[in-house]
């Protein structure tokens, strides 16, 4: 199988299993389907990564996609966790809906979106053009945008309505940015659908106009930066994150902040080639450290437990951010690292909080109590997920954050006491409310649940076994996607 | 076959003088109070802008932007214009009149984010070579003022013109930096902007339920400091 | 020296005396006939001044040399400045004199005196009228200045000759920031000319009137002065419109015999505006006092457009 049929396996199952769902989705088996759909996401995906791994990156279906080390191992990790997922929110949704806060037809749009979703976010990963990824952006969103409203309460209402205006402010700077970026290449390369091409691109990036370019970055990082929720433009993140549908949340926060990232990553390398500054990397490491600072002091304040979630992954989108604004290879070698194992560990957390939550019927810290009693594989998954995100070793987010600040120390020793202090309020804030919530007795209003077991497990041990060793293939292709960024 | 001929300075000059409607649609859309007098300025703003569009694809020689014209037209003229109408009287809010806060103030700012745009578009226009390049800055003020409708207005139904006028802006850019995007995108974004149409559509729908008007100011709960 | 342009200068601005009371009765008769209602005529406007002319006056008690002198300076500013206005011809010794700044501030100076005379008296209707008047100036000065500017900036120059010169060489074209300036001129006109639906020039109403409430306690002589004034002033700024905005008409320089042929053009002129104002008025309400700010302000926000597209598009 070539490797163009792969890529139309790999987004076809996606969007296949959306339509299936539209159509069949009041049926029993849709989890069932919902599962299998994304398991076979992910063996294409794999496929993908295997034929990318022998023989490097390449172009498919003429040039509309392209595949490099960076962006197939974010679609193998796409398709892994939108599995993982998958299989958790057949247990979740399914509790969700013997308590009656969903419906049949909503269950339905619930799977068909949650296909789409995932499709639209493949497509942005691996399609080539520069205006069909920002297309496929807003179709996640879109997609994503009344599946945080799920619930109808007005919350969750109100949280979905700001999740719709303000990505859709964000994104429509980034459209602007790539209208200027289509008017400097249109110089060079002519006109067409092939100015708009990353692999062009990347070709002449040294003969783009650089003063057009500066420009466009400013406007490509307002947009994109807002989908990542970047402090300042994080406001809708919480609240989004917060108040959806806990799978929502999990690949909300695993994989649709990584794709924005993936974006901004793209267009930085081009903006760097015409500029031949650090132009674009400042701009990047300003907005990362303000967000890590912000997210840190405001994850002490939170009494939502996945609205602290949501805080630590803008803290940690600021992580990576900052780290490939830094540059450099082994920044960018722990940036790469970090939004891997951020993902996983992140899905991990609101997995167990998901069912955390469900046993205390409620999201706030202070009345989820004694889950070590209660459910030990929630406990112990919250507590190690925890952990993890707080960057204790030996978990994969120690080996990054480590990384990330030596490369710091080293090129921009000035910023190396922000991170610091970011990093620490941030781990004791974690630290602290999930004390309370595993440790103590089992109170009353506990109820138990069978929990997904396979997920949690799966993605812990995948972030610890990360943590104390780097399989050579990864370590690779962490390479070759560092080479292909300079 | 019949061919119409227009000189190439008259039909630029008519261009300039879309962007200024375009640009005056889009001041009247930021104070105007009734839903309904809103629709219909965003109904002529899209009129302008896909006459604009085909005026350009005339004066360039590019054909494509006929079809860009066209998909304005039908999308921005007469469907969202019409699914907003059906909106609108099946949620009985027809004759709501908004009370906007400091008319002058939003003004002021208005003509101040004209004049950042202007300065902000300067070095493109520098180094474009096209005859439209003059209303790119007129295309970034809409955006903006769009984007400064969305933060003054407080009402659901409002808040969504202010976006959809950036949208036109959006798409305006577009026809003055470059002539228009390539029409695979063009049509991407515009299938986006109907699924967002329905979206959106959906919303106030829920709004309205939830909260028992279409007043985005109740939306205050999801508050940082409680 | 030569005389001609002496002469012009002077039948320009007898054109002016004469016809403005006949233009003010072309727009009488039209709303009467909008309005099916039988008009007194052309030239009822000359018999109200003829008739207010052989009246005494009757100064009130405690009227100071402010309210006698006023009649008269406001006349005079009139006339002057309709002997820089180009009606007939742009050939004016008067012209580099003044630009078109300082004709907004001669009106400036006949509106200030009628305000000053309004307060004078010390009755509550001068006041009020007074103070109106001056909050509707303070808003449309600006605006119109920003109209008059844009224009300027098109034409590279303040002065209307000049102007006019200017568009007569070059190739006119419809240029959005002329449109814009234009506009916002028609709503500062009737503003500053005290039409509907700003001001109602036929109402003694005394919650709505303007205008009027500053000149209640004139008389007589004093009266039809300030009348005929109020009359030129409409007929200035129709006339100054048109110079700003469409010349075409006005002889153009050392043009002897253009002159007969000006004169029925700006008659012609005259006309259709006759019929433009009257359809404004009787199209629209009087607006709330209160709502003349956001009147003036989409001028003034318009006169801004239009100057900041000369700067963008043209």
């Amino acid at each position: 199988m070539n490797s163009s049929t792969m890529i139309l396996v790999l987004l076809g199952v996606s969007l296949g299993s959306a339509i299936v769902l539209a159509i069949a989705g009041s049926i029993k088996l849709a989890p069932e389907i919902n599962v299998l759909g994304s398991a076979a996401t992910f063996a294409a995906g794999v496929g993908l990564a295997l034929e990318v791994y022998a023989h490097g990156a390449m172009l498919a279906g003429g040039d509309f996609f392209y595949v490099d080390a960076f962006n197939v191992y974010l679609a193998v990790l796409t398709s892994f966790v939108s599995m993982t997922t998958a299989i958790f929110s057949r247990r979740y949704m399914k509790r969700e809906r013997e308590h009656g806060r969903v419906g049949h037809i909503r269950m339905r749009f619930y799977h068909a979106m949650y296909q789409l979703f995932i499709f639209s976010i493949l497509l942005c990963l691996l399609t080539n053009n520069v205006g069909v990824l920002w297309i496929s952006m807003e179709l996640a969103t879109l997609s994503t945008v009344l599946l945080v409203s799920l619930y109808r309460t007005p919350n969750a209402i109100e949280a979905a309505w700001k999740y719709f205006i303000l990505c859709g402010v964000g994104i429509a700077q980034a459209l602007f940015g790539t209208v200027l970026l289509y008017f400097a290449a249109e110089k060079v390369l002519g006109e067409g659908v092939g100015a708009l091409l990353w692999t062009n691109l990347g070709r002449v990036s040294g003969q783009l106009e650089p003063t057009v370019l500066s420009l466009a970055f400013v406007f490509l990082m307002v947009g994109y930066g807002t989908k990542m929720g970047l402090v300042p433009l994080h406001n809708w993140l919480p609240d989004a994150h917060g108040e959806g549908p806990t799978p929502i949340s999990a690949v909300l926060s695993g994989l649709l902040l990584n794709v924005a990232l993936y974006a901004l990553v793209r267009c930085k390398v081009l903006v760097d080639g015409a500029m031949k500054t650090h132009h674009a990397g400042n701009i990047m490491m300003g907005f990362g450290l303000i967000s890590i600072l912000v997210s840190a002091f405001s994850l002490l304040r939170q009494k939502d437990i996945k609205r602290m979630l949501s805080y630590s992954s803008i803290e940690h989108m600021g992580i990576a951010t900052f780290a490939f604004g830094l540059g450099g290879p082994i920044a960018t070698f722990g940036a790469l690292l970090h939004m891997l194992v951020h993902s996983l560990a992140k899905s991990a957390i609101f997995f167990t909080v998901g069912h955390a939550s469900q046993m205390h019927s409620t999201q706030e810290i202070d009345r989820i109590k004694g889950l070590f009693k209660g459910n030990p594989l929630v406990g112990w998954g919250l507590m190690f997920g925890i952990m993890a995100i707080a960057g204790m070793p030996p978990f994969g987010i120690f080996t990054s954050e480590f990384l990330i600040l030596t490369a710091t120390i080293k090129d921009a020793p000035i910023c190396a006491p922000f991170l610091l202090l970011g990093l620490g309020v941030a781990f004791a804030a974690l630290f602290r409310s999930v004390q309370s919530m595993v440790s103590g007795n089992v109170p009353a209003y506990q109820k138990p649940i069978t929990a997904a077991h396979v997920p949690v497990l799966l993605h812990m041990a995948l972030v610890f076994a990360i943590g104390i060793y780097m399989p050579a293939f990864l370590n690779q292709w962490f390479h070759t996607a560092v080479e292909s960024m300079r | 076959m019949f061919k119409f001929y227009m000189p190439v300075n008259v039909a630029s000059h008519i261009i300039s003088f879309l962007a200024a409607l375009v640009l005056l649609t889009a001041f009247g859309m930021l104070v105007q109070k009734r839903i309904y007098g809103l629709i219909r300025l965003f109904t002529w703003q899209g009129l302008f802008l896909s006459l604009n569009t085909a005026f350009v694809g005339y004066v360039a020689n590019k054909h494509h932007l006929y079809i860009s014209a066209l998909l304005t037209l039908s999308l921005k003229v007469i469907l969202l214009p019409y699914i907003l109408h059906i909106l609108i009287q099946r949620l009985k809010i027809r004759k709501e009149v908004e009370t906007i806060v400091n008319v002058p103030m939003t003004m002021l700012i208005g003509i101040a984010l004209v004049i950042l745009s202007y300065h902000l578009t300067a070095p493109i226009r520098e180094l474009s070579n096209l005859t439209t390049r003059s209303t790119l800055a007129v295309a970034l003020a809409t955006v903006m003022l769009g984007l400064l409708m969305m933060i003054t207005r407080k009402h659901a139904v409002t808040e969504i013109m202010g976006f959809l006028a950036m949208e036109n802006g959006l798409f305006f850019a577009a026809t003055s930096a470059t002539y228009g995007m390539p029409l695979v995108v063009e049509f991407g974004v515009a299938f986006d902007l109907l699924m967002a149409a329905f979206i959106f559509g959906i919303f106030f729908f829920q709004i309205n339920t939830a909260f028992d008007s279409l007043s985005v100011e109740q939306m205050a709960r999801l508050k940082e400091d409680d | 020296m030569n005389p001609y342009p002496l002469i012009v200068e002077m039948l320009q601005i007898a054109t002016l005396i004469v016809l403005a009371p006949a233009f003010v009765g072309w727009v009488r008769t039209l709303k009467c006939w909008a309005q099916g209602r039988t008009s007194a005529g052309l030239f009822q406007p000359y018999r109200d001044l003829d008739k207010l002319f052989s009246k005494d006056i009757l100064l009130p008690e405690n009227a100071s040399w402010i309210f006698r002198f006023t009649p008269y300076l406001v006349f005079g500013t009139m006339v002057l400045a309709g002997g820089i206005i180009p009606i007939l011809s742009i050939d004016l010794p008067l012209a580099p004199t003044a630009d078109v700044i300082v004709i907004v501030a001669l009106f400036a100076i006949g509106r200030f005196f009628t305000a000053l005379a309004g307060m004078d008296i010390g009755t509550a209707f001068g006041g009020m009228g007074s103070s109106r008047e001056m909050m509707i100036a303070s808003l449309a000065e600006p605006a119109m200045l920003m109209a008059i500017f844009t224009v300027s900036l098109a034409n590279k120059s303040t002065s209307l000759s000049q102007i006019v010169h200017v568009i007569y060489s070059g190739q006119s074209v419809l240029r959005p920031s002329l449109s814009f300036a234009l506009l916002a001129f028609i709503l500062i006109a009737l503003a500053e000319t005290g039409r509907i639906p700003v001001d109602n020039p036929s109402t003694h109403l005394e919650l709505t009137m303007i205008h009027e409430a500053m000149i209640l306690e004139y008389s007589g002589r004093h009266l039809a002065l300030i009348e005929w004034a109020g009359m030129m002033k409409l007929f200035l700024f129709v006339m100054m419109g048109m110079a700003l905005f469409a010349p075409w008409g006005i002889a153009p320089r050392g043009d002897i015999a253009a002159i007969p042929y000006a004169l029925v053009i700006t008659a012609l002129k005259l006309g259709v505006m006759g019929i433009v104002i009257v359809s404004i008025e009787t199209g629209l309400a009087k607006m709330r006092l209160f709502r003349l700010t956001e009147f003036l302000g989409a001028a003034f926000l318009l006169a801004t457009l239009g100057m900041l597209s000369y700067f963008i598009l043209d």
